[in-house]
């Protein structure tokens, strides 16, 4: 009987091509969305995570409180010890030391007099000896003259202050700002490479130097602002990040030391909340959109379909089956076209995603001058979810479609059916 | 004779509007085993009313139709679908046969119900085509054979599972002159050499003169049943909602315009 249905399923084209056409683009449309929104949403939690949160971050609880001025004055201390403490309690994350400033820098003249001026945003990382940071912040892209520190004292700046300031790589600048004491600090370094992001908040006047220079200009010795940890395998698991918080601060509870460490998940910091809640539960949001909408486009499809077939269905009823066993065919029809429509739905979804995954699209042209922190090429990102969530709408949308239109033949008398046969 | 169909002083109402249509006013008949039967009356008499009701596709408002010992009015959906399915065979006025199957697999889809083996399945339709002269169309698509054919993969599906009751409703409607005689001695030769009831709806003057029993009906009721002289059938049963049974020698049902070897 099955092997019947299969052939007439197959041979009427309007039962079977059109449904699967349409499944098909739904599902194409709903792995599609789902890898794209999941590599855009992701790779911007990843970059906010890169530069400045961490999947998680560890500070002093006084810091964490004013964080937005970069109170370095409430800076961790003896931070190798702390770091040593992390690496055991967590080993599924890595650690980093990272410092926040701002200050004043100053291009002298061949005489030593000030030439120009500049505000910058700084960022003491670890830079020498070391390639990790600068993979993790993707640096390598950005740099647009010199090179990158590979000796003490050396920093890298913005392209576009650079310019201003009428310096290139190789001049000698002095930086001026305030100590981990309220001091003042100075401190020269040399530009050893120009950068530029395509983003006006770091493009503006970002200064990068290895930590330990920036701890030796700040008088921050085994100090640092913060600490990020970050997940060994890239992508930023909330979960994870909230269980590895609680777990650590429990330690701190009870404390009334205000300079003890707290840790915070990303979620929690730069209101990334709400991108992290809409990165979790987009895949839920797509797969309730196109489940709605193609059951209202296959249950119209269905309905159609049904009238038509009303005859027959009569025929069926009056050979012998029960209303029962046709509206169950029916449902059985739509799910094989369901289960056609999703394989082929996913497989070219699957191929677009890949394309977008590997090749992406690059937006930097329209990124220019943007205030946010977003990569300037759109990826995809395809997960173990991509396989399977366009199943979702393309079996439930065909099926309930169907179940819907297959009604019909219930709230019809059986004579009414049958006379169908005579229209 | 063996009882097949009994009616009962059947009534059968439909709802219109307010009120009610009463499409059969207290009907009584009874069909046996190998009758050749028609309804015959204008549109609105009540016949394919009647029909559907023996055909358990529509149920009596009142009183009752017991087919083959099962009273239609307790027969519950699934019980009703069982007994179309083994029992009895339908034939229609527009064929319906499934556009998207050969003509072996329209004739064959009754007995994929029955669960019948794919060897039997195979041996019983080819059997069937036999019969209606239909072997060398096996292949063929309803659109591809003419209507006196399409009626005739119809009968060859309305028999292939050998019902005991077949339920003909104004099955030469859209069929020529020729092409109606041609169906009408296929399906009376089956009646003769299965011992299969028929029964048709029909107003048609060709069904008619193949009638060995003709049961007229008028605005709901029985107003004839009589059996035309040449029938071979002279010990019909009859009993008319009246109580009047009427001789009908007016009607036509010489045989001398049948078209000969048909089977």
């Amino acid at each position: 009987m099955i092997q019947f249905l299969f052939k007439g399923l197959m041979r009427d084209k309007s039962r079977s091509l059109i449904p699967i056409i349409v499944v098909a683009l739904g599902v194409i449309i709903t792995v599609f969305l789902q890898s794209l929104l999941s590599g855009v949403i992701g790779d911007s939690i990843e970059s906010t995570a890169n530069f400045t949160t961490g999947h998680v971050k560890v500070m002093t609880r006084s810091y964490s409180e004013n964080s937005s001025q970069l109170p370095n004055d409430l800076a961790l201390l003896g931070v190798d010890t702390l770091k040593e403490s992390l690496q055991k309690q967590f080993p599924e994350m890595t650690w980093a030391e990272r410092i926040q400033f701002g200050g004043l820098l100053d291009a002298p003249d061949s005489s030593g007099h000030t030439r120009s001026q500049g505000n910058v945003s700084g960022m003491g990382i670890r830079l020498l000896n070391s390639t990790e940071e600068i993979s993790r912040m993707n640096l390598g892209p950005t740099l647009v003259s010199g090179k990158f520190p590979s000796n003490p004292g050396e920093m890298l700046l913005s392209d576009e202050l650079c310019r201003k300031m009428k310096l290139k790589p190789g001049d000698k600048v002095t930086l001026i700002s305030s100590g981990m004491y309220g001091d003042m600090a100075m401190y020269n370094f040399t530009v050893s490479g120009t950068l530029h992001f395509g983003i006006t908040m770091l493009d503006r006047g970002l200064m990068i130097a290895d930590i330990e220079d920036v701890r030796s200009a700040l008088y921050m010795e085994n100090a640092s602002g913060e600490i990020l940890g970050f997940f060994t395998n890239a992508r930023y698991d909330n979960k994870l990040a909230k269980e590895a918080a609680k777990s650590f601060n429990a330690q701190y509870v009870n404390s009334q030391d205000k300079f003890a460490p707290v840790m915070l998940p990303l979620s929690e910091m730069n209101d990334m909340g709400f991108l992290v809640a809409y990165s979790e539960n987009v895949q839920g949001i797509i797969v309730t959109i196109f489940i709605i909408a193609m059951a209202i486009v296959l249950w119209n499809a269905g309905l159609l379909g049904g009238l038509r077939r009303y005859g027959e269905f009569g025929l069926r009823l009056a050979i012998g089956e029960s209303k029962h066993e046709v509206y169950l065919t029916i449902v059985a029809e739509s799910l094989l076209i369901g289960i056609v429509g999703s394989v082929i739905g996913v497989i070219v979804g699957l191929l677009i995603s890949w394309y977008m995954q590997t090749v992406g699209w690059d937006i930097s042209s329209m990124m220019k001058d943007s205030n946010f922190l977003m990569p300037s090429v759109m990826r995809a990102h395809i997960s173990s979810t991509t396989y399977y969530i366009g199943f979702v709408p393309g079996i439930f949308s065909t099926v309930i479609g169907a179940m819907l239109a297959g009604i019909g033949i219930y709230k019809r008398q059986t004579a009414n059916l049958f006379k169908e046969l005579e229209g | 004779m063996k009882t097949i169909v009994e009616v009962k002083n059947l009534v059968k109402k439909f709802p219109i509007g307010d009120g009610f249509f009463t499409a059969l006013k207290g009907v009584n008949l009874i069909f046996t085993e190998g009758e050749f039967t028609g309804l015959v009356g204008p549109s609105g008499s009540g016949k394919t009313t009647l029909l559907n009701i023996i055909g358990t596709l529509d149920v009596p408002t009142d009183g009752d139709v017991i087919v083959l010992s099962k009273s239609v009015g307790n027969l519950s959906p699934k019980e009703a679908a069982q007994l179309r399915k083994e029992e009895l065979g339908f034939i229609f006025q527009n064929y319906n046969l499934l556009p998207v199957y050969t003509v072996f697999e329209n004739v064959e889809f009754p007995l994929l119900l029955l669960k019948m083996s794919a060897g039997e399945r195979k041996q019983r339709v080819l059997e069937t085509l036999e019969w209606v002269g239909l072997t060398d169309k096996v292949k063929s698509r309803p659109s591809q054979l003419s209507g006196g054919e399409c009626q005739r993969v119809a009968i060859a599906r309305a028999m292939v599972k050998r019902p005991r009751l077949v339920l003909a409703d104004e099955p030469t409607a859209n069929l020529d002159a020729a092409n109606s005689h041609h169906i009408l001695q296929t399906m009376e030769k089956l009646n003769r050499e299965l011992k299969t009831t028929f029964i048709f709806a029909t107003h048609d003057e060709k069904v008619i003169g193949y009638l060995h029993r003709i049961i007229r009906l008028a605005d709901g009721k029985v107003v004839e049943d009589s059996s035309p002289l040449n029938s071979p059938k002279g010990d019909l049963k009859s009993e008319s909602s009246q109580g009047t049974i009427t001789n009908n020698n007016d009607l036509d049902s010489s045989p001398s315009g049948r078209l000969g070897g048909a089977l």
